[in-house]
């Protein structure tokens, strides 16, 4: 199926893939069906075949994000070739090959911008030079555009096509010293580039991880002990086995506890809806002694025990809060928390698989292709080169498919079957209750005020859930919350409460309940000094300057903040706090994350006392000194605001009961209808010059609280808690 | 069980368990991937197919059902001028991002535009509400449809 998986061919270009680190590419795309030519490959991104066509790689998985198209435009702007010549390819999970192939915290822009480009320029110096042998011409009386190369003096011109052979054995110049476009000759970048899968989407011909079809496959449901770190005590193997077209049951490990004993069992049909409807005949029992303790309810109960005493221990203490808070002029206390919430990628878990001669191919829509092939290897004890790792698209993945455990549970069931080609899929209810949640978490705050309405003291006893006695995976505070850098005196203090649920990142990681819990509670500080919150933003934030937020690493640019800031409020037309009309309200929030600045407000309608309507979102994004593509730039925006509502609105909550997830779909865990999207979303983009940084997801934390401010400024009532119900 | 129906103007022939929905039928024996799983309780509307013009939900419906009808895929729905109009509309407005549930999306805008060739916002919010959209692209969604209806009008006028 893969267009990228069949042929193997060697590349002839040895270049540097980041500064120090030579890297020589073996390249391993695959010639396009039905040329007829043969096209050459200048490194391993980059084909050009006798047509002047340009196939470029596209290395990072596609999970809606846009990646696919926007890292092929960035080779495509600096080998000078029109976009219309390209024709873009996904390429193998190999990390050695193509560098880092990751979707994950906003990374690919920041880490690709440079590295692309250069990788296109260096491939552009390589036809230069080619053709300035074959013209006898110094390579710098040369230009380029649209693919084509042209000698003024001469009036020569001839297209890429004419140099191919020749560029291939030409020495590829330093990645890091090849001169690079000035942005006002951008062609490419800049420019709205619709979505290179998107002809294909409209067809119902994109193929996703579900759809990867191969001769003579199976396929696979899976039992997965519903209480997290359970095993397998026994089942009805014979019964199912019996069913017409079970061709096999597959005990294994499903990645989540210690290998040895079993949590799963694998049914494998000659259809998936076979093997899915025989699970009710398998009567899996489990062994889940000391497990079933664990609920959302005794979570709940201990994080409050936990707030009335003292915390476990010190995260941050800077100054003496609690002597600046007794002789603060004015002191605000408040609870905040939200809930495990899951995933709920629409396209279920899932992975396909063949395993034969002492090796196993996989096809995977995950966000960490090459992280999942290594563990593969691990579980089935192969050496790396024996497992390779095809990237699918990607039904959504928000941090859930950063996790492989798909890929480990097919890649045992696929072992069972020597030869034979093997799909699993999850169910609706089983990506449900077998996800990798994001954390719950409970805060204390105090503040204190001085009589200008200046915060001189916070404190925040944070209880988050734990796994033998560390905070859960995507369950850490960060000591340097907005606004710890810029308080004299700071207590930040933590408990924990035991859990056994997996848990994991979801888009916008700790920013999504650090943004509403902290922007919340300086909403209700910022009226307790008498001003709005932009305003207590500015005042805290003071002068435009580069705060260093640690030893090492990022800093907290307060000009950049303040412009956003500014932006949004002028886009809205913000005058400070003011009551509403009847039932209108209107709320603000910021926050830094993946490096990107985002201020946000949020206008709504409240009617008949409870029922909250999204009118208008406003939202200003500074995300460094370049738009790569426009049109995309705006769709991860506005959708990362409707991810922040569903959040925030409409009752998604992950519930346990005797240590199992209660919720089965999309009836008890709710995805955001239509009807409930804000009619519009404005968007507007900050530039400040530094390089760009990633948007999948800087916009999401601050609609949170934007909405629960606007739900106070509407109704004068604070909710602390999320999902946010007003009414009972 | 041999079922006989038409599946994009082509008479088939299906072997399969009466009960087995139209939805894996596609997917697994007439080799048609682009309606996609995504709950198998009609929640999410990934799986909308037409039967004889009507959207259904393919995982709810048993291939008995559709024994004599004709269905229409996403990989045939640019058959028809509407379906056409929406496709092309959905590309120049490049309204999907992950794309998973856009055949669905796809499927219920047509069937609102061939019902009602110049729906109001409420409409097409009502008519698409039961279409979940993970990624959130509803407001191209509706813009799109927006769009489309334009298009047949401005066609219609020619």
């Amino acid at each position: 199926m893969s267009r990228s998986s069949t042929l193997n061919r060697r590349a002839f270009l040895t270049v540097a893939l980041a500064a120090g680190t030579a890297v020589t590419f073996t390249a391993d795309m695959a010639l396009a069906a039905g040329t007829k030519t043969k096209p050459v490959m200048l490194n391993a991104f980059i084909r050009i075949d006798a047509n002047n066509r340009v196939t470029i790689g596209s290395k990072n998985p596609e999970i809606g994000q846009g990646i696919r198209t926007m890292l092929p435009m960035l080779i495509a702007e600096e080998l000078d070739v029109d976009w219309s010549q390209v024709t873009v390819e996904p390429t193998l999970a190999n990390e050695a090959l193509y560098g880092p192939q990751s979707a994950g915290g906003s990374r690919s822009t920041p880490v690709n911008w440079m590295p692309m480009r250069q990788v296109g320029a260096a491939a552009r110096q390589m036809l230069l030079q080619a053709a300035a042998k074959a013209w006898s011409v110094d390579a710098a009386s040369l230009t380029t555009a649209s693919g084509q190369i042209h000698h003024k003096a001469s009036g020569r011109s001839a297209p890429y096509s004419a140099f191919i052979d020749q560029a291939a054995g030409q020495p590829s110049p330093s990645l890091a010293s090849v001169p690079l476009k000035a942005t006002s000759d951008f062609k490419i970048i800049g420019q709205s580039i619709t979505g290179v899968d998107t002809p294909d989407v409209v067809k119902g011909r994109a193929v996703f991880g579900i759809d990867v079809s191969l001769p003579g496959m199976v396929y696979a449901a899976i039992e997965l002990c519903p209480v997290f770190g359970g095993t397998l005590a026994s089942m009805n193997e014979a019964a199912t086995k019996a069913l017409p077209g079970i061709i096999a049951i597959v005990p294994l490990n499903s990645g989540l506890i210690p290998t040895g004993p079993n949590d799963a069992v694998a049914i494998v049909a000659d259809s998936w809806w076979t093997a899915n409807r025989a699970r009710q005949t398998l009567k899996a029992q489990w062994k889940t002694d000391g497990l079933t303790g664990f609920s959302t309810a005794g979570y709940e109960q201990a994080a409050a025990a936990l707030h009335k005493g003292e915390p476990l221990k010190t995260l941050v203490k800077v100054g003496d809060a609690g002597g600046a808070m007794a002789s603060a002029a004015k002191t605000v206390s408040a609870r905040y928390s939200y809930p495990f919430i899951a995933h709920a990628t629409l396209e279920p878990q899932n992975s396909t698989a063949i395993f034969s001669d002492g090796k196993i191919e996989i096809w995977a829509p995950s966000q960490t292709p090459a992280a999942g092939g290594v563990m593969v290897g691990k579980v089935l004890g192969l050496a790396p080169e024996a497992v390779t790792v095809h990237i699918t698209k990607s039904g959504g993945g928000f941090g859930r498919r950063l996790m492989n455990d798909y890929m480990v549970q097919v890649a045992q069931i696929a072992k069972a079957l020597p030869g034979r080609p093997v799909k699993l899929i999850f169910n609706r209810a089983d990506d449900m209750q077998h996800g990798f949640y994001r954390p719950a978490g409970w805060h204390q705050f105090e503040a204190g005020l001085d009589a200008n309405g200046a915060i001189v003291a916070l404190k925040d006893h944070f209880v988050t859930p734990s796994d033998k006695g560390w905070p859960v995976r995507a369950g850490d505070m960060s000591p340097v919350e907005f606004p710890a850098k810029f308080v004299a005196n700071v207590l930040f203090r933590q408990s924990m409460v035991p859990t056994n649920m997996p848990t994991g990142y979801l888009r916008a990681p700790m920013s999504n309940a650090m943004a509403f819990v902290f922007q919340g509670f300086l909403d209700e500080v910022a009226e307790a000094g008498g001003m709005d919150l932009p305003e207590l933003m500015r005042r805290t934030m003071g002068a435009a300057r580069a705060v260093p937020l640690y030893d090492r690493g990022p800093v907290f640019d307060t000009g950049r903040a303040r412009g956003v800031i500014d932006k949004v409020c002028a886009m809205a037309g913000w005058t400070g706090r003011t009551k509403g009309a009847e039932g209108k309200g209107r709320g603000f929030g910021f926050y830094f994350s993946h490096s990107g600045y985002f201020a946000e407000i949020v206008d709504i309608t409240v009617t008949q006392g409870t029922r909250i309507k999204v009118e208008k979102v406003y939202v200003a994004g500074d995300i460094g000194s370049q738009i790569i593509n426009p049109m995309h730039a705006e769709q991860q925006v506005q959708g990362s605001v409707i991810d922040g509502l569903a959040q925030a609105m409409i009752g998604q909550k992950i519930q346990q009961v005797d240590g199992a997830v209660t919720q089965k779909g999309f009836g008890d865990f709710p995805l955001l209808r239509i009807d409930a999207a804000p009619a519009e979303i404005e968007v507007a983009f900050v530039k400040t010059d530094v390089p760009p940084t990633g948007l999948g997801e800087p916009a999401l934390p601050p609609v949170i609280p934007a909405l629960a401010n606007a739900i106070y400024a509407a109704t004068g009532k604070r909710l602390r808690d999320l999902p946010l119900r007003l009414g009972a | 069980m041999a079922v006989q129906l038409t599946v994009n103007d082509a008479k088939r022939t299906i072997s399969a368990e009466p009960e087995k929905p139209l939805l894996w039928v596609l997917r697994e024996d007439l080799g048609l991937p682009g309606t996609k799983f995504g709950c198998g309780t009609g929640l999410c509307g990934a799986c909308t197919v037409m039967i004889d013009g009507k959207t259904v939900r393919a995982c709810m419906t048993p291939i008995s059902a559709a024994a004599g009808k004709h269905v229409t895929t996403i990989e045939h729905v640019a058959a028809t001028p509407v379906g056409k109009r929406v496709t092309e509309a959905w590309v120049e407005l490049d309204v999907p991002q992950c794309g998973y549930c856009q055949a669905g999306q796809i499927m219920s805008a047509t069937a609102l535009l061939t019902a009602q060739p110049k729906p109001d916002a409420d409409a097409i919010d009502a008519a698409m509400r039961g279409n979940l959209c993970r990624c959130a692209t509803y407001l191209r969604i509706r813009k799109a449809i927006q769009s489309a209806a334009n298009a047949g009008s401005e066609g219609a006028k020619s």
